[in-house]
């Protein structure tokens, strides 16, 4: 149990780390990679920021590998009887709904969860507010059994 | 100001690059010590609304991740000293928050769960999960830059 949380928590802690050193803490970036239309016509839409293709391509170059050579067949993870990863396979109208409402919702604020939580304790009055709102929305669609 | 570009002047990408390699490597030791996926909206609603029945443990190894996260999280942005962001209005940040919340439940994942484990287990229903938020976010943000420009009559950035 002990060594189960504390693998747990230098995983939550390396997280954190590479999403404040890859920028995506900052709005402004993740916006900025958002604003496609800044590619066409930079001078109605300012300049596009690639920053999140470098750290989406960081993480899976490890990603990719790790999850081709990790779990294997008859092997266990250090710290728990068995791997348990996502099984479903089917592309349903709760993916692509669920999908296009965090994307919307992605872009209006510039945070996904990670980043948000990330620098909750740190940045400001508007990181709070947004992850207040993001666990009452998580609640809600929990609440509603979906 | 901040750590890295003491050492030497690291241009943006090769920061952004590090950056990804460590949230690579985060999601890594995740599956190799407790075999999950590092997905934070599925980790967060783990941990604040348990499954019925779920065993104490289960419960406890999300909180420990969400605690290193927020807590690292701090940590490495007070000592790189990343700026804090101008104030924008409440009513933007709720309901961006409660679109984010409500719709990483619906659709099972976020950027980490679906876009960096699921797209590196080379699932084809992350794969088309990232890109219809990807899809959406590049919508939402090139509308509002768009409605934006028009209002002020000024070209302006994101």
């Amino acid at each position: 149990m002990t060594k189960k949380l504390l693998l747990s928590l230098l995983s939550g802690a390396l997280f954190a780390i590479g999403l404040v050193v890859s920028g995506m803490t900052q709005t402004s970036k993740v916006i900025g990679f958002l604003n496609l239309g800044g590619i066409v016509n930079p001078q109605r839409f300012g300049a596009w920021d690639a920053s999140l293709v470098f750290v989406m391509g960081g993480a899976l170059l490890v990603t990719m590998f790790a999850y081709a050579i990790t779990p294997r067949a008859g092997k266990k993870p250090w710290a728990h009887t068995a791997f348990e990863l996502p099984t479903r396979t089917d592309i349903d109208a709760k993916l692509l709904v669920g999908a296009a409402l965090f994307g919307i919702g992605w872009g209006l604020a510039g945070y996904c969860p990670g980043p948000a939580l990330a620098s909750v304790m740190v940045g400001g009055r508007d990181v709070l507010v947004f992850v207040a709102a993001l666990l009452v929305g998580l609640l809600a669609a929990k609440r509603l059994g979906l | 100001m901040n750590l890295l570009s003491n050492i030497t002047p690291l241009h943006p990408f090769v920061q952004a690059s590090l950056g990804g390699l460590l949230i690579g490597l985060a999601s890594w030791l995740l599956l190799a010590s407790l075999g999950r996926v590092a997905g934070i909206s599925g980790i967060a609603a783990g941990a604040l609304s348990p499954a019925k029945g779920a065993a104490a443990e289960e419960t406890a190894w999300r909180w420990a991740f969400l605690v290193g996260l927020v807590g690292m999280g701090a940590v490495t942005t007070s000592y790189m000293h990343v700026p804090v962001i101008a104030a924008r209005p409440y009513t933007l940040l709720v309901i961006a928050g409660l679109l984010v919340g409500f719709g990483t439940v619906l659709g099972s994942g976020c950027t980490s769960g679906h876009g960096v484990c699921g797209i590196g287990r080379r699932s084809v229903r992350s794969l088309v999960a990232t890109l219809v938020f990807m899809g959406a976010g590049i919508a939402t943000v090139t509308a509002t830059v768009f409605i934006a420009s028009l209002a002020t009559n000024t070209p302006t950035g994101a």
